[in-house]
Order: C-alpha cells, then sequence, then structure tokens
C-alpha cells in the first residue's frame, strides 16, 4: 500500500477545503486533498455542485422566463412576446455547463499551485493519518496538518425520508422535468429559493412552515416584500404547519396547520428544506474524539480543533453555513500552518437570500442592535425613489442602515430588493473598514444605480436625505 | 427636544475666568441633573460644575487647559422639551422639495419638504438633523476596537492586542499611525531593540494647577531678587521636649512635628523683624507688615505644589498649630482645600521632612519676602571645646528678597530662629 507523506492534508474539496489548498500552495506547503466525489460533491463541494452555482442558475432560468411570461401577458414597455416556453432539459443542461467550467476550473487552479488532490473516500485513522480507497486502490496519506472540511448535508426529517418523490435540494436541482406540483418543507432561504423559481416556471407551489412566518431568522420588515412576490407568483404560503409524512396513496403532503383542520397536499415533489447539518459521519470523525460544540466540530478563533494540529473550516464548525466564511476561514488555517499569525476576526459575514425580491444583510439588525446595548439610529431609503429601480421595474424595496446614536459608527445594513445581493460587497466594506455614516454620506455613489440607495439611507439617518 | 446651553457659572468671588482642567463628559453622552459635566480652576481652587437638567452633550465650548470667561458656553445639550435657544436654522431646508428634475419624483408621502419641524415627520422619519460629526471618544473597556482589516492583520502580526491601542480616528477607529505609534511606545522584547536610540518625544501640555505653578515661580524668579541664607541649628533639646510631649500620648492632642514649632518660633522672630512678615507690592514700591502672622506650608498634592495657610498663628496654640496643618494638608491632598485656606499668607515654611537634604534654595512665594526651609535632621560629632559630643543637628535654609531685605537683616532674623529652636523654652516665654 503506498503511504503518501504531505505537510497539510485536506479532507474536503468543497469551498473552504479548495480554498485552504490554493492558499496552502500560494505559501509553498506540501498539500494533499481527499475528494470523495460522488452525487452531492466533486471538487467545489455543496457550493459548486448542488448549492449556490446551480441554484443561481436555474433562478435565472426561472427568472427569465417568468418575465417573458409577463411580458406576454402586458407588455409595460412595449416588448412583444408570444407564447414563451421554457425546454427544461436544456436549462438544467445550461446548469450542467456551468457547474462543469467551475468544478473544472477549480481543478486547474488547484493542480497549478501543486495540490496532489486524492479521488475517493476519506477515513482519518489518527490525527495525522488518512485512508483513502480511491479507483486505484487504498492508499494512506499521513501529514503534518489535518484540515478537516467536510461540510454538511441536508437535514433528512424522520416521517418523510428523502426517497421517490420526497427530495433534497440537491434533487431538486437535477429534475428531469418541472414538477406540476411542488410541496416545499421549510420556508428557509433554500426552500424559498427554490420554491420560487419553481413556481416562475409553472408550478404550482405551496410552502410549509413551521414558524409564524417565512424566513424566520430575518426581520419581518425585510421579508415583507418577499412575501408580497410571493402571493404575486400564486405560492401557498402555510405557517404554523408540519408536515406530518405522506397520504396513503403516497402522491400527497399531510399537513397539520395550527387553527385549521389537517390537510392533505397533492403534490408531484415533496422538497424538504429544513436545514443542513455539519457532515460528522463517515469518515472516522469519532476516532479523533474532538471536542464538539453541538452538532458541530469546535473551533477556536484560528479555526484550531481540541486536537492539536487538526484544523476545521466551514459548515462542519457551525453558523452561518456560508461558503464564502468557509473560504475565509481556509486561508486563515493555511497561513497559520505557513507559520504566520492570524485569526478569523472578520467584523462581519455578509448574508444573501436570492428569494425575489432579494434581501442581503451584514451585520446587526435595528432589534439585534439595541438588544445588544446600543442606543442606534436607523434610516432606510425606498428603492420608490431610487431612479435606477424604477428603469428596471423594481421598485419594491429598501436599504436600511443601522447605526449608533452616539458615534455613528454603522451596525447594521440591509437591503431587500431586486438585484440588491450585488450591493452585498459595498456593506460588507462599510462595516469591515468601521464607516460612519458620515462616511457613506461623504462618498459619491453613482448615478443611476440602486447603490444611491444606501447613500441616501445613510443620509437620512443624519437627518440630510435629498431625495425623500 | 431642544437645545440648552450651559454657561460657565460664577465660581467665585471676583472670578472672570477659569480654566478647564477635566471633562466627566464627551459628546455623545447623556447625563443626569446634577451630573458633573466639568471641573474649572480658578486661582488655585478647582470647582466641579454639575449640569442644571438632564440631556445628551452635543458641544463642549472648550479643550482641556482653554481658558472661559464666566458667562461663555461651556456645554450644549440636547434636552427633552424646550431648550434655552433656538437651534440654528437647518441650512440644508428645501433641499429635498426639488429633486432635480432629471430624477424620478419621489413617492407622494415621502416628498415633504424637510424643513417642516420634525414633529411632522412620520414614525419612520428620520432621527433628528445631527449636523456635525461627533467627536471620536475614547472606547469604553470591553468594546470591540474598530479597524480595517489590514490594521487588524499588521497588529496580528506585531503581536499587538489592538484592544490596548487607542484609535484616534473617528468613532475611536484605529489607523495604521495608532499602531505605528503603539508599536513606537510599546516596550520592545527584542535583543537589538534595547539598545536602539530612542527618538521618541512625548508632548505634555502643561495644564490646570501645573500651569499655575509654572507661571507663579517664573514670575517670583523673575522678579525678587532671591538671596539664599543657611545656618545649622542643633536641634537636640527641641526633639527632647518633643519626645517627652509626644510621649504623654494625649488623645485630645495631635502628635507633634517640627513644623509647629518653627512656626511658634517664626511667630516670636518676626515681632522682632516685623519687615519679615510682609507683602512687598513692587508696583506700588509699598511694603505692607502684617500684624497677624499667617503661615503658608508648602504641601505636596496630588495634583502639584499648594500653599494652604495657616492663619493667625500668634493665636493658637502649639497643638492647635499642628492640628491646623494637618487638617489643612489633608483638604490640600484630596482636593478640599477652599480659597480661602490657599490664599493670603504672609510668610511661608517649605519642609521636605525626611527628605530634606542638607540645603535648598527655597523660592519666594511672593508677593512675600521670606522663606524659611528646615532641612533633615542627622546626629553628626560637634566639637564641644574638649570632646565631640553627639548633637541632632538640622540646617535651616531660608531665602530672602534683596529688594527689601538685606543680608545683615537675614542673617540676625535666621540667628533669632536659630536661638530659640536651640533653648526651646524660650519659645514660649512670654516677653
Amino acid at each position: 500500500m503506498a503511504e503518501i507523506a504531505a505537510k497539510v492534508l485536506i479532507v474536503g474539496g468543497g469551498p473552504g477545503g479548495y480554498v485552504s489548498a490554493i492558499r496552502a500552495g500560494h505559501l509553498g506547503l506540501d498539500v494533499v486533498l481527499m475528494e470523495q466525489g460522488g452525487l452531492d460533491g466533486g471538487l467545489g463541494g455543496t457550493c459548486l455542485n448542488v448549492g449556490c452555482i446551480p441554484s443561481k442558475a436555474l433562478i435565472h432560468a426561472a427568472d427569465a422566463y417568468e418575465r417573458a411570461a409577463e411580458q406576454a401577458k402586458s407588455a409595460p414597455f412595449g416588448l412583444k412576446v408570444e407564447h414563451p416556453t421554457i425546454d427544461f432539459a436544456r436549462t438544467i443542461e445550461w446548469k450542467n455547463g456551468i457547474v462543469g467550467r467551475l468544478t473544472s476550473g477549480v481543478g486547474a487552479l488547484l493542480k497549478r499551485h501543486r495540490v496532489k488532490i486524492l479521488q475517493g473516500r476519506a477515513v482519518m485513522v489518527d490525527g495525522k493519518t488518512c485512508r483513502v480507497e480511491t479507483d486505484t486502490g487504498p492508499q494512506v496519506v499521513s501529514a503534518e496538518h489535518v484540515v478537516l472540511a467536510t461540510g454538511s448535508v441536508p437535514v433528512a426529517l424522520p416521517a418523510l425520508p428523502f426517497g421517490g418523490r420526497i427530495i433534497s435540494s440537491t434533487e431538486a436541482l437535477s429534475l428531469p422535468a418541472i414538477p406540476e406540483r411542488l410541496a416545499v418543507v421549510g420556508a428557509g432561504y433554500i426552500g424559498l429559493e427554490l420554491g420560487t423559481a419553481f413556481a416562475k416556471l409553472g408550478a404550482k407551489v405551496t410552502v410549509i412552515e413551521a414558524e409564524s412566518r417565512v424566513l424566520p431568522t430575518y426581520d419581518e420588515e425585510l421579508v415583507r416584500p418577499v412575501v408580497r412576490r410571493l402571493r404575486a407568483l400564486g405560492v401557498e404560503v402555510l405557517t404554523r404547519a408540519r408536515a406530518v409524512g405522506l397520504s396513503k396513496a403516497g402522491d400527497a403532503l399531510q399537513v397539520e396547520q395550527e387553527g385549521a383542520p389537517a390537510r392533505s397536499i397533492p403534490a408531484d415533489k415533496i422538497l424538504v428544506a429544513a436545514g443542513r447539518r455539519a457532515r460528522t459521519a463517515g469518515f472516522g470523525l469519532e476516532r479523533l474524539d474532538l471536542t464538539m460544540n453541538g452538532p458541530f466540530v469546535q473551533i477556536d478563533e484560528r479555526c484550531a480543533t481540541s486536537m492539536r494540529n487538526v484544523w476545521a473550516v466551514g459548515d462542519l464548525t457551525g453558523e452561518p453555513m456560508l461558503a464564502h466564511r468557509a473560504m475565509a476561514q481556509g486561508v486563515v488555517v493555511a497561513e497559520l500552518i505557513a507559520g504566520h499569525r492570524r485569526v478569523f476576526d472578520g467584523t462581519v459575514i455578509p448574508a444573501v437570500c436570492f428569494t425575489d425580491p432579494e434581501i442581503v444583510t451584514v451585520g446587526l439588525s435595528p432589534d439585534e442592535a439595541r438588544r445588544a446595548g446600543h442606543e442606534v439610529h436607523t434610516a432606510l431609503f425606498p428603492f420608490q425613489a431610487n431612479g435606477r429601480a424604477l428603469t428596471l421595474g423594481a421598485e419594491d424595496g429598501f436599504v436600511r442602515v443601522t447605526a449608533r446614536a452616539d458615534n455613528h459608527l454603522l451596525l447594521g445594513i440591509a437591503a431587500v430588493g431586486a438585484g440588491v445581493s450585488e450591493l452585498a460587497a459595498a456593506f460588507g466594506l462599510a462595516l469591515e473598514m468601521g464607516s460612519r455614516l458620515e462616511d457613506i454620506g461623504g462618498t459619491i455613489h453613482a448615478h443611476p444605480t440602486l447603490g444611491e440607495a444606501f447613500h441616501e439611507a445613510s443620509l437620512r439617518a443624519l437627518g440630510e436625505a435629498l431625495h425623500i | 427636544m431642544g437645545t440648552r446651553i450651559i454657561k460657565l457659572p460664577d465660581v467665585g468671588e471676583g472670578v472672570a475666568e477659569a480654566e478647564i482642567v477635566e471633562w466627566h463628559v464627551e459628546v455623545g453622552q447623556s447625563v443626569l441633573e446634577d451630573q458633573l459635566l466639568a471641573a474649572v480652576m480658578t486661582d488655585k481652587a478647582t470647582v466641579e460644575i454639575p449640569s442644571p437638567v438632564a440631556g445628551t452633550v452635543v458641544a463642549l465650548g472648550a479643550e482641556v487647559g482653554n481658558v472661559l470667561a464666566v458667562g461663555a458656553e461651556l456645554v450644549r445639550l440636547e434636552v427633552s422639551g424646550e431648550g434655552n435657544e433656538e437651534v440654528a436654522a437647518a441650512p440644508r431646508e428645501a433641499a429635498a422639495a426639488q429633486a432635480p428634475a432629471a430624477k424620478p419624483a419621489a413617492p407622494q408621502p415621502a416628498a415633504a419638504p424637510a424643513s417642516v419641524p420634525q414633529s411632522a415627520a412620520a414614525s419612520s422619519g428620520p432621527p433628528p438633523p445631527v449636523t456635525r460629526a461627533p467627536i471620536g471618544p475614547p472606547r469604553p473597556p470591553g468594546e470591540k476596537p474598530i479597524a480595517s482589516p489590514a490594521v487588524r492583520r499588521r497588529a496580528r502580526e506585531a503581536g499587538v492586542d489592538l484592544r490596548q491601542v487607542r484609535g484616534t480616528g473617528p468613532a475611536g477607529r484605529v489607523g495604521h499611525d495608532d499602531l505605528d505609534a503603539f508599536l513606537r511606545g510599546a516596550p520592545k522584547a527584542g535583543i537589538s531593540a534595547a539598545r536602539a536610540a530612542n527618538t521618541e518625544v512625548e508632548t505634555v501640555k502643561i495644564i490646570g494647577l501645573r500651569r499655575r505653578i509654572a507661571q507663579k515661580m517664573a514670575e517670583s524668579k523673575r522678579r525678587v531678587a532671591h538671596f539664599s541664607y543657611v545656618e545649622e541649628v542643633d536641634v537636640t533639646a527641641l526633639e527632647a521636649l518633643r519626645a517627652t510631649l509626644n510621649a504623654e500620648n494625649r488623645s485630645d492632642r495631635p502628635r507633634l512635628t517640627l513644623m509647629p514649632f518653627l512656626m511658634k518660633a517664626l511667630v516670636k522672630a518676626v515681632a522682632d523683624f516685623p519687615e519679615m512678615n510682609a507683602l512687598y507690592d513692587d508696583e506700588a514700591e509699598t511694603l505692607e507688615r502684617h500684624g497677624g502672622v499667617h503661615i503658608g506650608i508648602a504641601t505636596q498634592t496630588p495634583s502639584g505644589l499648594m500653599v494652604p495657610v495657616v492663619r493667625h498663628c500668634e493665636t493658637l496654640s502649639l497643638w492647635d498649630c499642628a492640628a491646623e496643618v494637618q487638617r489643612l494638608a489633608e483638604a490640600a491632598r484630596e482636593g478640599r482645600a477652599t480659597r480661602a485656606e490657599l490664599a493670603g499668607s504672609t510668610i511661608t515654611i517649605t519642609s521636605l521632612g525626611a527628605l530634606g537634604g542638607i540645603v535648598t534654595t527655597p523660592v519666594i512665594n511672593r508677593p512675600e519676602v521670606a522663606i524659611i526651609g528646615p532641612n533633615k535632621q542627622v546626629v553628626r560629632p560637634v566639637w564641644q571645646g574638649e570632646q565631640f559630643v553627639p548633637r541632632t543637628m538640622m540646617n535651616l535654609s531660608s531665602s530672602f528678597d534683596h529688594r527689601v531685605i538685606d543680608g545683615y537683616v537675614a542673617a540676625r532674623f535666621v540667628q533669632r530662629i536659630k536661638g530659640l529652636l536651640e533653648a526651646p523654652a524660650t519659645i514660649f516665654i512670654e516677653a
């Protein structure tokens, strides 16, 4: 049996793992990266293969189709479209093409940085050794440092085990056809993003949420435009509702709702989007006996686990389960291994919902800021008063800023509206640099752009708004 | 909401201005009624100024070290209800009303001109206009420092905990310059660093009491023609008397130091030399000889030198003197001494006690003309005609204003004090 010795062994080729590998390669470290591949994986991990990227492709295609269909009904600016149709198999092919380009790009980047990639199932033998079952037989890798980046998997509900009609987000991104009736269990961002996309593609979508409203982790003000849009798209939302199982015939979802009789919702596909859990099983993690933090591997601010020279990044280490968090952690770990002094010390981790309209939040909401003991100034600027939003036909939504009352330091920035995900960069930079309202107010924002709403919201918090 | 201007109140008889020596509040801070706003200093007394109302500080009238006239704006507060001043008309009014034609019109309900008073604004309306950026307050303990990622990384690499670094940027942001300053100031653990030339220069603003001391000392040295005269005094008998009196250990009497004996000796001596207990007005060229002996006692306090005054020592017993010196010294050290207690001396004693050294050249507390400084006591072999005997000896270093005191007079005055101290019974014998 061949034995490979390396400085760094990275378990998992998702955003946390591959970025860590590239950075370690920059720093001249000898790296082996293991990726088990399979249906829900491959280089790029969940994000590139069955998460962020394919879902955005599908959302874009669905949106384009829905817009075309909208033009066919009424032509607000005179564009005439007749009977638009969508070839869904072609849509999936297009999406797969994007995924293929990106994953092979990751492979090329890793190769360029002399990262040795082992395809196969990895099992940790101890904190320095890993056994991999590859196509060409088992291999043992021993390394000074181990970076665990095994990611997360969709949570299954006991009453609705995956299989048949019951699918996770992974399958939902590669359906052979648009389901006629789609039930979505869970109105978090994954359920709403995919539910909205399929609704735009023509599916009859019903969303079942246990909490009292959709996107329960976001504040109500931000979610309101999304709720309006869901209603306009004909998506039925059942709140305070629980999916208890399939009907006898297996073609409908049984739902109990507070204060309402039990219902049976006929569905061709049932998407269970009840969250994701850390992937802690199946690779010998138990043998390392790491200190856990609930269902997650516990790490300190350097991403170090309880075992010396064993590091962990990404979804395995807890919320927020976001690719950009994993990537930033991966860089920190690579640099630490190379001997630099680093900590994972980002002030904020932006979060985006690609719902319709999109939601972006960075930092604290006004309520969170108050709960943290701050006296706050908060102000929002509606896109109804933003020229660019009107020319895009997307005037629902706003940008909202939250700042300390005493020194005007920005604590949180949020927006809801078409295309606002791109404002995440400006929002994140503002908070990371320690900006005050005056800094944003004093920055010339290009006209006409959606970003002007950020400028105006900051001015408004100062009592100096110009266009409202 | 209104703006309330707090003016510098009249802090003492005949005081026209006062120096800000400390701010107890900062911009953005909310204050309660009677909460202390600032400490101001007049002559030698420090006065705390409380807030007459509750509100939020929006501006401070001066920096520490600045002198404000009585009646000048000290603090500007934002208060609920009516203020005592019209808020300056918002300069930006109407800006929102006429948006450039090219821009889309704001939606109807929001198009109200900004010049409408705040009360008319909807509940989601903007907070009251804050026109000026508040000055960044120092970070309260426990608060996360604000710094850009690049600064954070540099700090991390240099092994600097950013919580220890003072941010001088807006909102207390820590910049590269702050980090540079911290790194220059931080003790370096390196090898060569220990021998590196230290080019650091720290500028300390001389404010408050220190500034007053500086002015007074310079003025005294500039105007007074100082000369010093040192004589040694055999205090063996005095020390024996002091030990005997202290051995009585009476709870109703303070322990005696040398000071009250010296004070009583001075009272006796100036009776023969009235020109010593006098104030010289060099502008008017008059010498004010005082009947009452008001002895200034130079006292070290945490904020610097102060001279509380024991008034009418000619009326006080030895123990009264001791008690009064103790009381005044404590008051001065704790900052409780009143203006009256810090003024009006006619002659001054400056004693460094055990640190007294062998000789000092005291600076005269102008407009007085004499200052007496006992040095430390030492047991020395003294030749007494046939043999050396151990005697407790003490020097007396005194300075006089040569403009009005001749050397001959000063010498005789000191010899008189010496005589009194060496035969302590004579201090207490009525003439």
